[in-house]
């Protein structure tokens, strides 16, 4: 008897722990709403109070694309502010937005497609550009777009732009090959290395833009039911075929299956494309791009709007857009830089022409990654799919 | 004595079973679709999309399949091995026995995940071993069966071992004192007594693979149920967390069949 009630008992406990625990979590969503503060907690009001107050700090903690950190420019930031340099890898876009809404991290270097995410969210703060001096030097064609600028409000500075490039080992495909038809054909059954994030989608609409006019594609990010259900159907046609899914957390085995062969010819960003080069022997791969154009990114450096080291991120986004150091990470990771400055500090004197950095004519069909949203954007109104369903429709893409 | 379990008790209500509440409510919510934030709307949709569409039907089913397999494959493994332990292996011998099988167990996830990948693949060991009989490395489903069942085995063998050794001699003595034979004894004593440990064991193995990420996003590029829950999580965790109501209604069927089956008496 006693036993059984202190069994109920047990459970009445439970009980009353698990309302009270919906209670709390129902009552702390109440003001969604996130007015971005424009002043950041323990910023120092002049560059030099910064970098006296960076000193105290002692570390910036980013989450970043791999590669945007490496030692061979971080190591003299650290030496030049005191700022160690703690990195996490972003997987994608996703990952990020989701990284930062921890509000662990100091800042971010966010593609087109999370950018607008953090700023809607809160989760970034805008930028003093009195603060960021070497921001003047940025090419103005990178400054004030859509994607880094909200009512004429700059949260962040810009990184660099690339493409997201075709890439084919030399063996499989002719050298003269200009064309995303290899990857979409059915050609390469089982060798196929792809990204993966819904955001690939879009690849799929940048293909059909140019295959099937009668689509009507504009914009790759704004798809209607029809255009969006033709990327999907390309896209599951395609899944058969793809021997390997590589992300920004597993980009290194794209390197590795390129070298043995598991995958041929796939999506890539040009910095694996330098990666493979830098192999012993060299994996021997061409990497452009094709005719009909191709999906890219523009990132941004921001500050998280929780920053607890926003001196040091402060002295970072400075840094990394100062001609040496736009330089290098430009050529490390194989993109385009941001500071027009910077094209003189490249190793390779050719860099900036090789990467097309001021040759706006060369990125006109490339679409920098966004976030799809249901309003179209133009005289279709909320005819578009949202991200939501891209992000659905990709699990059902890979079955 | 009150006061000493209520940190325990404290930390397993409010962290355990806290972070499981507030997950399980999260299914029942959705996402603003701009910005990914959790709005906190009741609502039964999540659950409506994942018995609805096909692919969330597939990938369960998929798993719970892979699941299964890696049991079976374990026990089939584990039993001979742990017979051999604890009924005709010396004491010394034994104990090198025990420490070989918990000698994985030491050694990284992910290097062992990694070695898995690279000897599977095109230019792997297994390629290289199968290549001049003409056959080729196993594909996606049959490695990835193969490395759930490398991975976990040690969890089936030691649960088995010390059913195995909990057997009273006299018994199987007093079998063969009866007449049977030792293959008879094995069938109509050992085996019943002993399966109780084997469920227990096949709760580790059917529970680890059903919810492992890992292994299927380095081996194999289907889905499993962990693979998607990994890829809602960040843009949509109300359906991740809705899908994680099927592994949680697996395990909670498997238990209740495997208490039945008295494997918690084995355990």
């Amino acid at each position: 008897m006693r036993k059984v009630r202190r069994k109920h008992l047990g459970l009445a406990a439970m009980a009353a722990f698990v309302g009270a625990l919906a209670f709390l979590a129902a009552g702390c969503g109440g003001d969604g709403d996130s007015s971005a503060s424009t002043e950041l907690e323990g910023l120092g009001t002049s560059i030099e109070e910064i970098q006296s107050m960076a000193r105290d700090e002692g570390e910036v903690n980013l989450v970043i694309w791999a590669g945007y950190a490496d030692k061979s420019w971080a190591d003299d930031f650290t030496s030049q502010t005191g700022c160690n340099v703690v990195t996490k890898d972003g997987a994608s876009s996703d990952d990020m937005v989701d990284l930062m809404a921890t509000g662990a991290y100091d800042g971010v270097s966010a593609s087109g497609d999370a950018t607008l995410r953090l700023i809607a969210r809160g989760d970034v703060a805008p930028v003093n550009f009195d603060l960021t001096p070497n921001y003047a030097d940025v090419f103005e064609g990178l400054k004030d777009q859509s994607y880094n600028t909200v009512d004429g409000v700059g949260y962040g500075v810009p990184h660099g732009r690339g493409p997201n490039l075709l890439v084919f080992r030399n063996d499989i495909l002719p050298a003269d090959t200009n064309t995303w038809a290899p990857i979409w054909d059915g050609s390469q059954a089982g060798k196929l290395s792809i990204y993966d994030n819904p955001i690939f989608i879009a690849d799929a609409a940048v293909y059909l833009k140019a295959t099937q006019p009668d689509l009507g594609i504009e914009n790759p990010y704004e798809l209607d039911e029809d255009q969006f259900t033709a990327a999907v159907d390309l896209l599951k046609q395609q899944r058969p075929d793809v021997g390997q899914y590589w992300d920004g957390a597993t980009y290194a085995r794209q390197v590795t299956d390129f070298k043995s062969g598991e995958t041929t010819v796939g999506t890539t960003w040009p910095y694996q494309t330098n990666l493979m080069a830098a192999e012993k022997p060299p994996v021997s791969v061409t990497s452009l791009k094709p005719a009909e154009g191709t999906t890219g990114w523009s990132d941004t450096w921001m500050i998280s709007s929780k920053a607890a080291h926003p001196n040091c991120t402060y002295l970072w986004m400075n840094y990394i857009i100062s001609p040496e150091a736009n330089a290098k990470v430009a050529e490390y990771f194989g993109e385009a830089p941001s500071n027009s400055k910077a094209c003189d500090m490249t190793t390779d004197p050719d860099h900036c022409e090789t990467y097309h950095a001021t040759d706006e004519a060369w990125w006109e069909d490339v679409y920098y990654w966004d976030t799809p949203q249901p309003d179209c954007g133009d005289d279709r109104g909320e005819a578009c799919k949202s991200y939501e369903d891209w992000r659905a429709a990709w699990t059902e893409i890979k079955g | 004595m009150a006061s000493l379990l209520a940190a325990p008790v404290g930390w397993l209500l409010v962290v355990y079973v806290g972070s499981l509440v507030l997950l399980l409510m999260a299914a029942f919510w959705e996402t603003e679709p701009f910005t990914n934030d959790v709005v906190r709307h009741w609502n039964l949709d999540n659950f409506r999309r994942i018995i609805e569409q096909d692919v969330y039907r597939d990938v369960a089913w998929r798993t719970i399949q892979m699941a299964g397999l890696v049991t079976i494959a374990d026990a089939v493994l584990a039993f001979p091995i742990a017979y051999y332990m604890a009924r005709v292996a010396s004491p010394r011998t034994r104990d090198i026995l025990v420490v070989a099988v918990l000698t994985p167990l030491w050694a990284s996830y992910l290097v062992k995940a990694f070695a898995w990948n690279a000897m599977l693949g095109d230019q792997g060991f297994v390629n290289w071993l199968l290549e001049p009989f003409g056959l080729s490395a196993p594909g996606e489903w049959t490695g990835l069966w193969l490395t759930f069942t490398y991975f976990w085995h040690p969890f089936m063998i030691l649960p088995i071992y010390a059913g195995l050794e909990r057997i009273p001699s006299s018994l199987l003595e007093a079998s063969g004192d009866l007449g049977a034979r030792s293959l008879r004894t094995f069938w109509r004593v050992t085996l019943p007594l002993a399966f109780p440990a084997v469920v227990a064991g096949s709760i580790f193995t059917f529970s680890l693979t059903l919810g492992d990420y890992i292994l299927p996003t380095l081996i194999a590029d289907q889905q499993f149920i962990g693979t998607v829950i990994y890829g809602d999580r960040s843009s949509n965790l109300p359906v991740a967390a809705a899908f994680a109501m099927v592994p949680i209604a697996v395990m909670t069927i498997y238990l209740l069949v495997a208490r039945r089956l008295g494997a918690f008496k084995a355990l």
